[in-house]
């Protein structure tokens, strides 16, 4: 193609040489080591465009079908991979389009780079054909933004972008590029990455005295309890978390975001936190004498009501946000660091330890919780089927190897309470946020960053048809995503509200679907909708085995309730069982 | 900060240290708005040193929401460091301007006798107006509307506050240290965890 005879300069020219600022884009991304872009293009953001075509053999661009399709791909691939996600789109309805991504991602502090086009500088402010003031926008839910007005600025703007989106509490950043210093050319010297900013501190030097103080209180301790949040593998600490679990001996459970750090079927692991955790969790939050948290933040869907949770204990907290750091709940002793540095020093005071009698009484708990509730969901004896036995078949055939990527309502629930999770980096969903249509191109995004994985999008029928265009990403990048869509024909979560708070006065939660399979079938994808028990492993087993994408819908009961459950405004021990 | 008392509103000086950057100030401001806190007054202005910026603000909150804000403001990228004090720990100041009537002046003796006791100085002299200037505190330039305001008081506008914190050495350490391309160990750059009840220095 002529297009293409144009010589790419080399990346890290050692002598000044001239280029265009789309070009330096995309250096950058060379540089940061990209391989993989979500996007879609527009009339602002062409030059870059137009500078990728020289590219396509070491940048893999996605085009998906909706820019927040897009950002959530990102968002899946940073979090399946542990790199920064990349984000194209234009000016105008291109970058709003992104807010409700970069608003999840600020919440759940996935790093990522969005760079959008923006209008020619002399027309900003005029109201200019597709613009909008994005970096205004933006400005609360993005970690930083910085609007380029002159070609030159790129290559350090761009740096300072990526250090900024991975370190510290990542988040999102987004660069907003006018059309005009996209096509200036200006004298490229190189590309510096990014090390240190003085006016932003990523991590601080750790405090030894605070590691003697958390180690002091935990070795005191008789009923001590770890709760664990995404910032353990944020930290890409793992495996330090699970030699400080294990030397400790202290019953550990996670919030959602944290899930997977340490594998399902750890004898230490008890459960879930939370409105929608497991029992023993819960009630024991408030019997505890130390509890330690590990990169988490105390969201309200975690503590229940403030005034009454963990009143007795004495609270170790250890994260890398300080404004976290006695945000919600009081420190007794605030350990505020990277817990990979952190989380070795506290291994080396705690005394080993084996808490049986306390972690026995976690399991108590937990016989009651299987009695009163998992039971019945995971095999069930009503005719039905249910999401619990769905998620548990899922269990059985990947082993808990999958990569589990949820949407939000009853199902996430579900999926997270009961998916086995072996490996970090499995549990995929919008936590902070609670975004539907988060799902489906999450997962797209994961299996890009992860394409030796299985990866299960777990759907409800809601979430999915907010961001169904996405199949159209998997029909044109062949991407082998598996869609699970458990479909109760009702925007279950807000229906069990209205059933248990509204007198079940169901207020526009009755949605009905199409025909999934042949929505899918339309592109391209084989699928298959089952409604019988006896149907559903084989299903199940076709999806997983299936080369290439694969939508199987699942009907399930209807009007099933998730349990336990912490009502709002209660505390964490009045979780209800039923 | 000298009041212990957590839960009581008062008025907070927060003084914040920045880069000279477009877009700072909505990064700062929507931190309050964000938790419908109103800002009482704002100023920006050059620091002791040069290139790095200095916002005073003022609210009236609890120590404990001014704490998280300080916070919150302070891990914004492009912010170097946030105080927060009482108005017993600041010297403050507020400058304000009042345009009266000159003849009225000229006429009654009374009126320049009233604005020498209130410390007002003449900025411009013309024919048909005169403005005057006081520094100092809100009951001081408070108080010059009411003498004026029978007189004629044309206009009148009062600045933002700007306050010097009184126990505060200066920033040029700290920046040498923000600057500092590793953090060394003698660098304490949690501070604010032993000492918070004093001053916010994180």
């Amino acid at each position: 193609m002529l297009t293409k005879e144009k010589p790419a300069p080399a990346s890290s020219p050692k002598q000044t040489q001239t280029i265009s600022g789309a070009e330096a884009v995309i250096l950058a991304l060379l540089e940061e080591k990209v391989d993989t872009i979500f996007g879609y293009p527009g009339g602002a953001i062409m030059p870059v465009y137009d500078a990728l075509y020289d590219y396509t053999d070491k940048l893999n661009h996605v085009l998906v079908r909706h820019e927040q399709g897009g950002i959530h791909a990102g968002q899946g691939y940073a979090r399946s991979s542990g790199k920064v996600g990349v984000v194209f789109a234009t000016s105008g309805p291109g970058a709003t389009n992104l807010v409700t991504g970069l608003a999840d991602a600020q919440i759940d502090s996935t790093p990522l780079v969005c760079i959008t086009g923006q209008v020619f500088a002399h027309l900003l402010g005029t109201d200019a054909f597709q613009e909008t003031d994005i970096l205004n926008i933006t400005t609360p839910v993005t970690k930083w933004n910085y609007q380029v007005t002159d070609a030159s600025e790129i290559p350090d703007v761009l740096a300072k972008a990526f250090y900024i989106a991975k370190s510290g509490r990542p988040g999102p950043v987004l660069i907003d590029i006018t059309k005009n210093a996209q096509l200036q050319q200006f004298d490229f010297t190189g590309y510096q990455p990014c090390k240190h900013i003085r006016s932003y501190r990523p991590k601080p030097t750790v405090r030894h005295e605070y590691i003697v103080q958390a180690a002091e209180l935990i070795n005191q301790a008789q009923k001590p309890f770890i709760l664990w949040g995404q910032g353990v593998m944020l930290g890409a600490a793992e495996q330090e978390f699970k030699t400080f679990v294990e030397k400790s001996g202290i019953p550990a459970a996670w919030t959602i975001m944290g899930a997977g750090a340490l594998p399902t079927d750890h004898p230490q692991n008890v459960g879930m936190l939370g409105m929608h955790g497991n029992y023993g969790p819960n009630v024991l939050t408030n019997e505890c004498d130390v509890l330690i948290a590990i990169g988490m933040r105390f969201d309200d869907r975690v503590t229940g009501r403030l005034d009454k949770y963990a009143k007795q204990a004495k609270v170790v907290h250890l994260d890398i946000d300080p404004t976290e750091i006695g945000k919600n709940v009081p420190v007794a002793v605030p350990v505020w660091g990277d817990c990979k540095e952190t989380l070795p020093l506290l291994t080396e005071l705690v005394e080993a330890k084996d808490h049986q009698e306390w972690l026995g009484k976690f399991r108590k708990y937990n016989d009651q919780e299987i009695e009163a509730v998992i039971q019945d969901e995971l095999f069930p004896t009503s005719e039905e089927m249910t999401m619990g036995e769905v998620v548990q078949q899922l269990n059985e055939l990947t082993s808990g190897d999958a990569i589990v990527v949820t949407d939000v309502g009853q199902h996430q629930m579900v999926a997270c309470r009961y998916a086995k999770l072996n490996h970090t980096r499995s549990n995929i969903t919008s936590g902070g946020l609670g975004t539907m249509g988060f799902a489906l191109p999450a997962a797209i995004g994961a299996k890009f960053g992860a394409q030796d994985r299985t990866v299960v999008a777990v759907i409800g029928d809601g979430g999915f048809q907010m961001t169904l265009q996405e199949l159209g990403t998997i029909m044109q990048t062949g991407v082998d995503v598996k869609i699970l869509i458990l479909n109760n024909q009702f925007l279950g979560m807000v229906r069990q509200w209205q059933e248990l708070f509204h007198e079940r006065r169901y207020s526009f939660v009755d949605i009905a679907s199409p025909d999934f399979v042949k929505v899918a079938s339309g592109y391209g994808i084989s699928g298959k909708s089952v409604s019988k028990r006896e149907e559903l492993r084989s299903a199940l087993q076709e999806m997983l085995s299936h080369k290439g994408s694969f939508l199987l819908e699942v009907m399930v009961t209807k009007e099933n309730n998730v349990f336990p459950m912490v009502p709002q405004g209660c505390s964490v021990s009045e979780i209800r069982l039923k | 900060m000298r009041n212990e008392n957590h839960t009581d509103k008062q008025e907070f000086n927060i003084t914040v240290y920045t880069e000279n950057h477009i877009g700072l100030l909505t990064r700062v401001a929507i931190i309050f708005s964000r938790r419908k806190i109103n800002v009482e007054s704002l100023n920006t202005s050059p620091s002791e040193i040069e290139g790095i910026h200095r916002f005073n603000i003022v609210i009236t909150e609890t120590a404990e929401v001014v704490r998280k804000i300080a916070g919150q403001i302070e891990k914004q990228v492009g912010v170097l460091k946030v105080y927060f004090n009482t108005n017993q720990d600041v010297v403050w100041q507020e400058m304000a301007l009042y345009k009266v009537p000159t003849d009225v002046i000229a006429e009654r003796a009374i009126v320049e006798r009233l604005l020498r006791e209130n410390g007002a100085r003449a900025v411009v002299i013309r024919k048909d107006y005169t403005v005057f200037e006081t520094t100092g505190q809100r009951e001081e330039t408070d108080n010059l509307i009411k003498v004026l305001q029978p007189y004629g008081l044309i206009e009148f506008v009062r600045s933002a506050r700007i306050a010097i914190i009184k126990d505060s050495d200066g920033f040029h350490r700290k920046l040498q240290e923000f600057e500092q391309s590793e953090p060394h160990d003698e660098v304490v750059e949690n501070e604010y965890l032993n000492s918070r009840e004093k001053v916010f220095t994180m």
